[in-house]
């Protein structure tokens, strides 16, 4: 089946939702197609909240929280993106209260705000209460939010609709190819412009907080067509992850007053930051964690973990603001927060790099200016590189927000001056060969295996501490998963519904991903934010201080071309100049 | 039809964690290749705090490829797996093994009632998605907006707790029996996103939401059953959010 649209908006999140918003204010044709139901993406899983300045409880600046985020990411965040960002947020989130979203509140009735990772006032001097949030389901409520306002604007949506391909010719975006889970048919969409916002990739590790659905698929087409992916090497770790699940306890655990201890009660983080303690960001508190473990100071059965301690905390404030994860808790783990201690440990969570974009979503060819015509990117899928090796708590609902808005309203400017590209020639046969092989493979191996061993050895090979010796092995690994990945077989023969086809393809995406990562890791000899290395354990800005441009050698399948790109240092007022981080 | 068995668990195996040795009863349906619905068992081994949805997507993974169902967040906020577990309405990954079977006990799993099975667990959410939409499930205020948010009290904001709570997961609606045997009705879940929206104090249509929750297919089909509160994986008060609303139709009409 065929399909034409000005816009068409890939993933359902908070980006994609707010793209497709956006799209539609500017007057063209737009569709929304998810390889879920709407309100079952994954923002809706983001719990403690939006950070921007809006100084509700207390004094608060832009350029607070712009420097903050530069500094989160330990310089390698691109200034202008920041300083963008940081204005532009607040006037996002009021966009959001005014769509219904139903904030908590001060005893005033402005939207309430609290501490989070490395939010700080005066340049870093104190914790600043700058988390905007809902409860803990903030991610929930916005996630809803934006899917009722499409419903309000008429937003077509195809539901179910698992992208295969995407149609680049000559530099041009001229739409993609979508299989339909309901019938196993392909439908070509052809259009002006693309907005990917199809989210991250956790999946590919074994301790995550990501759903299962978090496969990379995007990622992995751009790069399967000679793009690059950009800084691939900074992935985040949350912190507090239940134990043994990986289920993400919000850093507003900590922001409330939640306190980590190691196995003798201790609180232990005023060892690491003496200045914000538990609040440091996400990259310090992640190793902190995995130091008291290794130093034989972990907590738990296979003393793997570490507790979170709530207990001093009133029981309205755990029963009130924090009632999902003291559901989780209680589910998961059968433990009261009220009363218990509960044991966490650093969970995979989050891609800082992703497909290169400029300010306006307009995906990058490469290092030097190159863009990909009517093709944009927003939310965790993309990298503006607002996060830069680190993310900021909080940063990607206003990441998803900020620049999901400024890809719809951009693509929608370009799509309205612009002819329809002429349609690609045989669209569907690239998707046709790959379900065709995953088909009619030797049958040897089994997909669920091969990804199994993925999630392990990128857990132990390219985790939160690395090293050069373990990640040349993962690159072994993973050309063997590569090769094995070629003899796997799809048993079930029916057209509808056929999920085994699915998930197969979606491993061929996440070992892409692991390659990406991995070279991209490999390469980059020093230590800087999320990206630790045992062997370079300097933050080395002299040879250091750019971003990682990935490309897949389309003549040789196991080998990635390393390319670079320089870091904006100076936003469009405001410069903060690389220094030391300490907190 | 049996399989060997295997290990389902997720989560790293301890060695001092008993394993319990299950039997699954899934119920299976092909449209392409079934006249009716037909049970199959899979012999299964789990640790006790292992959620259901674990132990099905091993079955998947490792034993029977084709069996299909919805899934994706794994912890109870994305509301893909709603289905019949040991006869009631569940979240397969809020559900942990402990919690329904004993060590050699049997598991049953059905989809949820009331939808068009397409597919094994897999239902038509289109109809559940409709009733959704036929409530304005948006918020309305056409009053220009002031430079900041709109002031709401912390009491005010707190009367949408249960109601914004809802993941849409169909639990509720399809664990009714009015629903059941009349699918015109709205159901408990569109009801409570009505109640998400006449009861914000910022939003401007209450009254047209009212005069959709008093037509036929709205909130007079409710006869209390209670059913949709027992279901609730987020443990909203369903059936009390359904009375509140059913007094406001009728202040309203007064």
């Amino acid at each position: 089946m065929h399909h034409r649209y000005d816009v068409l908006v890939v993933g359902a999140g908070g980006a994609g939702l707010m793209a497709a918003l956006y799209a539609a204010k500017g007057n063209v044709s737009v569709a929304c197609i998810s390889k879920l139901y709407p309100t079952r993406s994954h923002t809706g899983a983001a719990q403690g909240g939006i950070g921007a300045a809006l100084g509700n409880v207390q004094e608060d600046h832009w350029e607070w929280h712009m420097f903050d985020t530069v500094k989160g990411g330990d310089y390698l965040t691109d200034q202008d993106a920041a300083e963008v960002f940081a204005k532009d947020i607040i006037d996002a989130v009021y966009e959001l209260e005014h769509m219904g979203l139903p904030f908590s509140r001060t005893p005033e009735g402005k939207i309430a705000q609290r501490k989070f990772g490395g939010h700080t006032r005066d340049f870093g001097k104190a914790a600043v209460e700058r988390s905007c949030y809902a409860k803990d389901r903030t991610g929930h409520m916005i996630l809803q939010t934006l899917y009722q306002q499409n419903v309000k604007a008429g937003t077509t949506f195809f539901n179910e609709f698992h992208v295969t391909d995407l149609l680049i010719e000559d530099g041009r975006c001229r739409g993609l190819v979508a299989y339909h889970l309901a019938t196993g048919e392909l439908h070509t969409f052809h259009a002006k412009a693309v907005i990917l916002a199809a989210g991250g990739y956790g999946r590919i590790f074994k301790i995550t907080s990501n759903a299962l659905t978090l496969t990379g698929d995007l990622m992995s087409i751009y790069y399967r067509k000679g793009l690059p992916l950009e800084d691939m090497e900074f992935y985040q770790f949350h912190p507090t992850g239940l134990a043994k699940l990986g289920i993400l306890v919000t850093e507003g655990i900590r922001g409330e007053g939640g306190i980590l201890r190691n196995d003798s009660g201790e609180r232990f983080m005023e060892r690491y930051a003496p200045t914000i303690k538990d609040l440091a960001p996400r990259d310090i508190v992640s190793r902190s964690i995995i130091t008291e473990i290794r130093e034989g100071r972990g907590v738990g059965r296979d003393k793997d973990a570490v507790n979170i301690d709530l207990t001093h905390l009133p029981r309205e404030v755990i029963e009130g603001k924090l009632a999902e994860i003291t559901d989780l808790a209680r589910t998961y783990l059968g433990m009261d927060p009220v009363k218990d201690l509960v044991p966490i440990q650093p969970t995979a969570h989050y891609a800082m790099g992703g497909i290169p974009t400029n300010l306006d979503g307009l995906c990058l060819s490469d290092g030097s200016g190159g863009t990909v015509e009517g093709l944009y990117a927003a939310g965790e899928q993309a990298c503006v590189s607002l996060h830069g090796a680190n993310r900021l708590g909080t940063n990607s609902l206003g990441d998803l927000v900020v620049f999901g808005r400024r890809a719809g309203i951009a693509a929608a400017k370009y799509a309205r001056q612009a002819e329809y590209p002429e349609m690609t020639e045989g669209a569907e046969r690239e998707s046709q060969d790959l379900f065709e092989r995953l088909r009619s493979g030797s049958g040897k191996e089994n997909a669920a295996l091969i990804r199994k061993e993925l999630q392990e050895s990128m857990m132990n090979n390219v985790g939160i501490f690395r090293n050069g010796k373990d990640m040349a092995a993962q690159v072994e690994v993973l050309k063997e998963l590569k090769a094995r990945y070629q003899n796997v077989t799809v048993s079930d023969p029916s057209r509808r519904y056929n999920s085994e086809l699915i998930e197969a393809m979606e491993l061929g995406f996440m070992l892409d991903c692991a390659e990406a990562m991995t070279a991209s890791a490999l390469n980059r000899t020093e230590s800087r934010g999320a990206h630790d290395r045992e062997d370079y354990t300097e933050r080395d800005d002299t040879n250091w201080l750019k971003h990682t441009m990935a490309y897949k050698n389309l003549n040789n399948d196991n080998d990635v071309i390393i390319g670079y790109k320089p870091v904006a240092l100076k936003g469009f007022t405001r410069a903060f100049e690389p220094k030391p981080r300490v907190y | 039809m049996t399989q060997t068995h295997a290990q389902a668990s997720s989560a790293p195996v301890s060695a001092s964690v008993p394993m319990l040795q299950l039997k699954v009863k899934v119920l299976r349906f092909d449209p392409e290749k079934d006249k009716k619905a037909h049970w199959s068992t899979y012999d299964v081994e789990a640790q006790p705090g292992d959620r259901v949805l674990d132990v099905i997507n091993h079955i998947k993974w490792y034993l029977e490829p084709s069996l299909t169902f919805r899934r994706s967040c794994m912890h109870g906020i994305c509301g893909s797996d709603a289905m019949l577990i040991n006869g009631r309405n569940r979240l397969a990954c809020k559900t942990l093994v402990r919690d329904v079977a004993k060590n050699g006990g049997t598991i049953t799993v059905e989809p949820i009632r009331g939808l068009k099975v397409e597919k094994d667990l897999l239902v038509d959410m289109d109809p559940f998605f409709d009733s959704y939409k036929a409530i304005m499930p948006y918020f309305i205020n056409e009053s220009p907006a002031p430079a900041a948010e709109r002031i709401q009290s912390e009491e005010h904001a707190e009367r949408m707790a249960h109601s914004s709570n809802c993941i849409l997961c169909a639990c509720c609606t399809t664990s009714c029996p009015i629903f059941w045997v009349n699918g015109s009705y709205l159901g408990p879940a569109a009801i409570v996103q009505a109640h998400r929206f006449i009861f914000d104090s910022r939003d401007e249509a209450t009254h047209q939401r009212l005069a959709i929750m008093n037509q036929n297919t709205g909130v007079w089909r409710c006869r209390t059953a209670y059913n949709c509160t027992e279901a609730c994986p987020r443990d909203i008060p369903i059936t009390q959010l359904i009375e509140e609303v059913k007094r406001a139709v009728m202040y309203a009409q007064s």
